[in-house]
């Protein structure tokens, strides 16, 4: 798939439009996972309108998106930066053998507190 | 009133507390809570991504239970209840995903989000209302100062969820105070906890869950509630001095069941 091909998938499954975007930054601004992520919410929203997707394809930046929400609920403009990067991520793991967790991951952060929320969750955002 | 009732799959194990209090004060409140048959986990969060439709049946399934017995449908865990709304607000809103979900499903009655659905705190707000909760307190919590942990997930995406103004929430300090309790506002009240990361960044979880509890503490709160399993467990491993518990729990107190509840 091209870039142009590629970014244009991202922006339909994501569901939203980056080109409404008015660079206020508020969403990084916003964002807790900020300080861990290579390329930031407001990063995510340029790079995809300019099909510059490849970087983004082999961050980790994807994978401490926290989906809290808050750039979404933030965005003056509606832009939701939260469901592009749900979008990148979720190309990422689509691939075949390309899965972040698997069962036998679980044990090493498992302990007798956690709850059955923590492991789906994981599940959800880390594997396919 | 009875209700359908989806207590998902951590309300049945870790979280029981969260479940059995809720269950037991609803009845003294005048609601049943009848649990949804063969309901199946949520998935915990939801997929925004719209070509994502297996990952939205669950939640599907459960709406749909509730429509056919003609009852609104409850949730207490609030990873749970932004999962099921979220995909009701899809199903109501996004004909070709509702299309797809209901041609997927095509053995069965079509759906299109008709079910009202209730997090436990709005059933207690718009149904039973904070002043006949008030009158049904036998044990006012009395001088104990509470902060209210919203997290990102009963509050998110607002414009969906409509439990609460997104950065201005009330509903859990007017629980606090028809308990008797003072509430304490504290400015991370709705900011993420650093949620399911702490599988693979623990320290990135760490960091938000001691953001959380430090600021609640810095602004004179005793103690923390939340809604949501996974918060609870990531408050309390960033090792705070501050209790963390259930708003459940709380409520059993105030309404005097807290003991029968764990007999």
């Amino acid at each position: 798939m091209n870039k142009k091909m590629l970014a244009e998938e991202i922006i339909r499954i994501s569901g939203t439009d980056p080109k409404k975007c008015m660079k206020c930054g508020k969403c990084s601004g916003s964002c807790p996972a900020y300080d861990d992520m290579e390329y930031h919410p407001h990063q995510f929203v340029s790079m995809i309108i300019n099909g510059n997707v490849d970087p983004l394809m082999v961050s980790e930046s994807v994978y401490s998106c926290l989906t809290c929400f808050a750039c979404a609920e933030r965005c003056p403009r509606g832009v939701e930066p939260a469901k592009l990067i749900e979008a990148v991520r979720l190309f990422k793991l689509r691939e075949k053998g390309k899965n972040r967790m698997s069962a036998e991951d679980v044990s090493a952060f498992c302990d007798a507190d956690m709850p059955q929320q923590a492991i789906v969750s994981a599940f959800r955002k880390y594997a396919k | 009133m009875k209700v359908t009732y989806f207590p998902g799959c951590t309300l049945k194990n870790k979280a029981k507390d969260l479940d059995r209090y809720a269950r037991e004060c609803a009845e003294i409140l005048g609601i049943t809570l009848e649990e949804a048959e063969n309901w199946q986990c949520c998935g915990g969060v939801f997929t925004t991504a719209g070509d994502e439709i297996a990952t939205k049946l669950s939640s599907v399934r459960v709406l749909k239970a509730a429509k056919e017995k003609g009852e609104a449908l409850v949730t207490v865990c609030s990873a749970c209840h932004n999962v099921v709304k979220q995909t009701n607000y899809a199903m109501q809103n996004d004909r070709s995903f509702a299309d797809k979900v209901n041609r997927y499903m095509a053995d069965e009655e079509p759906y299109n989000g008709e079910t009202q659905i209730y997090h436990y705190l709005e059933l207690l707000r718009d149904v039973v209302g904070f002043d006949k909760l008030r009158e049904k307190v036998v044990n006012p919590l009395k001088g104990k100062k509470i902060g209210a942990y919203y997290g990102c997930l009963l509050l998110r995406p607002g414009k969906v969820m409509g439990l609460d103004d997104p950065e201005n929430p009330t509903v859990m300090e007017e629980l606090i105070r028809a308990l008797g309790a003072e509430p304490v506002v504290f400015a991370n009240r709705n900011e993420c906890c650093g949620g399911y990361v702490f599988a693979e960044n623990p320290e990135l979880a760490k960091k938000k869950s001691t953001a959380v509890l430090s600021n609640a503490k810095a602004n004179g709160a005793d103690m923390v509630i939340t809604a949501c399993p996974l918060c609870k467990y990531n408050l309390q491993k960033s090792a705070s001095d501050v209790p963390v518990v259930y708003f459940t729990e709380l409520l059993a107190e105030a309404l005097g069941v807290k003991e029968s509840c764990n007999e």
